[in-house]
């Protein structure tokens, strides 16, 4: 049984207000190398600096080997970190610089120099002691900030998106050298990056982070297959995600077509959302295979294989990845593995808000005053609202609604998009739309009336 | 080729402008003439006056006075800037430029409203004025421009290495010794001797803050001096001498920037 050698506890943040990281319960085995993984913005390098020792947790606590850091301030903490740039000392040479935490510490000059030179062995920079830091290239510069912080045999090392300012051949290089070194120094790892790529190819764990809360931990292969929510299913890797039912256990249907699938326990007939990645749809000749045709809009040579849209005899799209191309306007026959169907509970299945009667037919809602059936409640009551997702309308122009929003986060569903819109002065709205729209697109959002309902009191 | 006699003939005339008055300066130093502008034969007895004892005892004191305030001065404000420039680079944007543009007012300033204000600071604290007034004076008006050639070094450094130093076991007080002040040092430097210039320099304030019990500067004393009847002639090797350690210090500096480059290449 691996041995714990962090574990976060509830910890909570916020700055100013806003919520960057919301109870997240984690914790780390020795010797592992975990990523933390999620867009920017999602408190990755918050929860990184908290560890650390940058930054205090509002609520919470960490705790390692057992024992609660508390304010344990950074320079007694028995971690390092890999900064994102570097951040090596202009003014000292690469030895020098890997030196400075030995020198501190007051080991013994012989022992500085046996350390230093096998650590710059290690990151294959033997021959640049002398060398000034900012005659390095990145890639160089890089291996140097690893080595300042391997030298010291922290207990934890944590990297900061360290390749993030690397170019694509040096980052895969680099990559192949870090899982390297984790497997020979034996230390453990924590990692934080934004690139599912860097994720997958490295980790042993994978910490899937999204507006401050954990989405999903998981090995690399459990993540890729079978992500817990639609947002896991889209930031990694590509994917088809779509709403189906599911019909009984096993059974489950999407684009207006039914499959065999292998997952059990959803009830019958329940709402669901389904992943299907794009190199997990087959194309046949076989009439008794084909389970439905689609007609191919278009093609697109992507190195290793081609990336194709077709769209299905139900009016979906979806994205096909295969080694073999299909001429545009073509029609195909395809099937889907039942093992490849990734079934996942929706996380909703409408906007369920808490509202407030202003008056006879009106309700403030998010901060805007909305038109309303409110028979049989009085003005200064509070309900809880349903609007179904496809009920609410956005507009261009932020004047013409009763609210203003920005358009937050994305996602094609097959048919249509889910679009989470975070509403000016707090709160969000889940809109299903044929529009389309950009992230960061800001506008007004109307509701029609009848599209209103109110469920109940609180 | 007309043209290009023309280019070399202005650069001619003007460095003329620019360099005649100190050559004569330099050369009427050479004479024991009492007035400027006789020249009674080659002699270096200024010289022999000024640094044997012969010259009065109250130009030694301003001399002495103007590099003690001016080394003092450049000290205290390189620290006092520096410490503020790392405070004001660590506040919010908005208040970091409401402290930057509060810092540029004093630069602005005409040094006779500075001067007088001072003027009147100190009469109002009843404090009574001299060498330390002066000191605090000029103390006052170096502080901006350190706190001026200190900020962009801390705009272009890394915001990470203060972190970096942390992470490796350095207290916060070593992080600030060992990695930030050598990010810092040319800031510094370069802000001190702008400190000792301006201090050496300052005439219109020291006059409101000298009080009257005596205490000169050189700019001062010189001003005095001047209207009491005619230059002392020790003030011509003075100057020449003066001069010249600053064409050698400005010909080191440069030389040293010029090695500096010419390695990193």
């Amino acid at each position: 049984m691996a041995k714990k050698i962090i574990d976060i506890r509830g910890v909570s943040k916020s700055f100013g207000g806003k919520t960057v990281l919301k109870d997240i319960n984690l914790f780390i085995n020795q010797g592992e190398f975990l990523t933390l993984l999620g867009p920017s913005g999602c408190g990755k390098t918050t929860l990184l600096r908290m560890i650390a020792g940058f930054l205090q947790p509002d609520e919470g606590s960490i705790l390692l080997d057992g024992k609660e850091l508390g304010d344990t301030p950074p320079h007694l903490r028995p971690l390092n970190t890999v900064f994102q740039r570097y951040a090596l000392f202009p003014h000292l040479d690469v030895y020098d610089n890997i030196a400075f935490g030995l020198k501190l510490k007051g080991v013994p000059e012989d022992e500085i120099e046996k350390r230093v030179r096998k650590v710059l062995k290690l990151v294959v920079m033997s021959d640049y002691e002398d060398r000034d830091v900012e005659t390095l290239s990145g890639g160089q510069q890089q291996r140097i900030a690893i080595a300042r912080a391997i030298v010291n045999q922290p207990k934890v090392l944590l990297l900061d998106e360290p390749l993030a300012a690397l170019d694509l051949k040096m980052r895969k290089d680099m990559q192949i050298e870090l899982k390297e070194m984790h497997r020979k120094l034996g230390i453990t790892f924590i990692y934080v990056t934004h690139d599912q790529e860097e994720a997958l190819t490295l980790s042993d764990t994978i910490v899937v982070m999204n507006e401050g809360r954990i989405q999903q931990i998981g090995t690399p292969i459990d993540i890729y297959n079978e992500p817990v929510n639609a947002f896991v299913a889209d930031f990694i890797g590509e994917s088809n995600i779509l709403n189906g039912t599911m019909i009984r256990d096993r059974r489950v249907s999407f684009i207006g077509h039914d499959f065999d699938c292998v997952d059990e326990g959803f009830g019958e007939n329940t709402p669901v959302d389904v992943v299907v990645r794009p190199e997990d749809i087959y194309f046949t000749t076989e009439a008794a295979k084909t389970q439905f045709t689609a007609t191919v809009k278009s093609c697109i040579f992507k190195g290793v294989h081609y990336e194709m849209f077709v769209d299905t005899d139900t009016g979906n799209e979806l994205m096909i990845q295969d080694y073999d191309p299909y001429p545009v306007g073509s029609t195909v026959q395809l099937y889907i593995d039942p093992d490849d169907i990734q079934v996942m509970k929706k996380e909703r299945t409408t906007n369920a808000l808490e509202a407030t009667v202003s008056g006879e037919g009106s309700i403030e809602l998010l901060g805007g005053t909305f038109e309303c059936n409110t028979a049989g409640y009085t003005a200064g009551d509070k309900v809880r609202v349903e609007i179904p997702f496809d009920a609410v309308d956005l507009q261009d122009d932020c004047d013409a609604g009763e609210l203003t929003g920005e358009i937050h986060f994305i996602l094609y569903k097959g048919d249509h998009y889910h679009l989470t819109v975070k509403i000016d002065g707090g709160g969000a709205l889940y809109v299903d739309t044929n529009d389309i729209w950009d992230k960061g697109d800001l506008v007004g959002v109307k509701i029609p009336k009848k599209k209103i309902r109110i469920v109940g009191a609180l | 080729m007309i043209r290009k006699i023309l280019c070399k003939g202005y650069l001619a005339v003007l460095l003329l402008a620019l360099y005649a008055p100190i050559a004569i300066i330099a050369i009427f130093s050479f004479t024991e003439a009492k007035v400027l502008g006789n020249w009674t034969g080659f002699s270096t007895r200024l010289y022999q006056s000024l640094f044997m004892g012969g010259a009065s005892a109250s130009l030694i004191k301003a001399i002495e006075n103007t590099l003690s305030i001016g080394l003092l001065a450049a000290a205290i404000s390189t620290l006092l800037g520096t410490v503020s420039a790392i405070g004001i680079h660590n506040l919010t944007a908005r208040k970091r430029q409401v402290i930057t543009f509060v810092n540029n007012i004093p630069m602005l300033n005409p040094d006779i409203i500075t001067g007088i204000s001072l003027f009147l600071l100190f009469i109002a604290f009843h404090f009574s004025q001299g060498y330390l007034t002066v000191l605090l004076a000029h103390i006052t008006f170096c502080t901006p421009y350190v706190i001026l050639s200190v900020m962009p070094r801390l705009t272009q450094m890394n915001p990470n290495i203060y972190e970096a130093a942390l992470d490796l076991g350095a207290t916060p007080a070593q992080a600030v010794r060992k990695v930030i002040v050598p990010q810092l040092w040319s800031g510094m430097l370069s802000g001190f001797i702008l400190s000792f210039t301006l201090s050496i320099d300052d005439f219109a304030v020291t006059l409101f803050t000298k009080g009257n019990q005596g205490m000169e500067t050189l700019s001062t004393y010189i001003y005095a001096d001047a209207r009491k009847g005619g230059l002392t002639p020790e003030l011509r090797p003075l100057m020449t001498v003066i001069f010249l350690i600053v064409l050698i210090l400005l010909l080191a500096f440069n030389l040293r920037t010029i090695r500096q480059s010419t390695n990193k290449r």
